[in-house]
């Protein structure tokens, strides 16, 4: 069966239908689907000074892509790239090397910030001396550089190439855990709109799945090689994305319902979680948390206790 | 026999499967994790193979 809008020979079957397009017309959905969601969402102001968080990888590199297309063709906002060097080597090394050329390439202004200069030592060797998972430390660590380096380069949002597998994830580690109040902190654009302190994130890609994103990616030439963290493989994310990955195989659409049953309930919880956890700012490094010290300097306190273990 | 080239696993096997639908049943990969390539190109689960065909299973699981 040949592309559903030409004779050409298709290069995908979208999930939970049966169409199937070709390369030229694939590309063109991808799109405007995003751009739909950057429209629909407001994810996009004139005037925004746009951050765009990326790894190398293929998610972030796509929303790159398209938000540099969208930035020259409509030059209504501005974009700058922000990376974090983890310190992980044979995996961000080689994935930072693909952001850095692909910035180049398009003339893009890229950031590059690492937890050696920012928290004193590569993550590879933080994990040497804890027993804490790479993913407890990576998240927080990560999370509380791109918010506070946004703010230094006077970024008003930041572009994270998170897609509709990684959300669907999130939601239902939500639901397991018991944490639903973070539940109301995600969404295409998050964030306090009059809150300085947080810089709001946009989601491009929130409703395109990891297929999709992989397969714009490969046809648009985004990538060398799809890297895989070397930690992530131990992670609770983990087990749910195999676990999402076995249902969507079976029951063709899981994901999508996820999402848009979520969407549903938002503004519900945005409603009942109005007024909970009033923001502080950190005693130690003044960044906003919930608790008096953040979950990063604890963290970096804890690692500085710990004696090398051989 | 079909060669397919699983890029997790780093390593070229050779496989009796007329399509990559049916590779991936045989190697238990998930079609949500991977990528199907012949010659540089896209190919859907069910495009029928033939013999001596090369594919390549990529990896395509995101983390950051």
């Amino acid at each position: 069966m040949p592309c559903k809008n030409c004779l050409q020979k298709p290069v995908i079957k979208l999930t939970n239908s049966n169409i199937q397009l070709c390369k030229q017309h694939f590309i063109k959905y991808f799109e405007k689907k995003v751009l739909n969601t950057i429209r629909n969402y407001k994810l996009i102001e004139k005037g925004d000074r746009i951050g765009v968080a990326i790894s190398g990888g293929k998610d972030s590199l796509t929303v790159l892509n398209i938000l540099n297309m969208l930035r020259n063709k409509t030059k209504k906002f501005e974009i700058e790239a922000i990376a974090i060097d983890e310190g992980i080597k044979g995996y961000r090394d080689k994935t930072l090397e693909n952001a850095k050329k692909f910035c180049k390439d398009n003339n893009i202004k890229l950031h590059i910030f690492s937890y050696k200069d920012e928290f004193g030592d590569t993550l590879d060797n933080f994990l040497k001396k804890t027993n804490m998972k790479a993913c407890s430390i990576c998240g927080p660590f990560r999370r509380y550089l791109l918010n506070k380096k946004s703010k230094e380069l006077g970024f008003n949002k930041l572009a994270t190439g998170h897609n509709l597998d990684d959300e669907a994830q999130t939601i239902i580690m939500n639901y397991f855990r018991r944490n639903i109040e973070t539940s109301a902190r995600l969404g295409p654009i998050t964030g306090i709109v009059n809150d300085k302190r947080f810089i709001r994130r946009i989601k491009p890609l929130y409703f395109m799945t990891q297929k999709e994103t992989a397969t714009y990616a490969f046809l648009k030439n985004l990538l060398v090689e799809f890297n895989e963290c070397p930690y992530s493989i131990d992670s609770y994310r983990g087990d749910v994305m195999e676990m999402l990955n076995n249902f969507e195989a079976k029951y063709p659409g899981t994901k999508n319902s996820i999402i848009t049953s979520f969407l549903e309930i938002l503004p519900l919880l945005h409603e009942h979680y109005k007024n909970y956890t009033p923001i502080n700012n950190c005693k130690i490094c003044n960044e906003p948390c919930s608790q008096e010290i953040c979950q990063t300097c604890k963290i970096v306190e804890s690692l500085k206790n710990k004696v090398k273990k051989n | 026999m079909v060669k397919v080239f699983v890029e997790r696993e780093n390593k070229l096997i050779k496989i009796n499967a007329r399509t990559a639908k049916q590779i991936m049943e045989i190697l238990k990969v998930n079609p949500e994790t991977v990528l199907i390539v012949k010659n540089n190109e896209l190919i859907l689960a069910d495009d029928l193979l033939k013999d001596d065909d090369e594919l390549k299973l990529l990896s395509i699981i995101s983390s950051g």
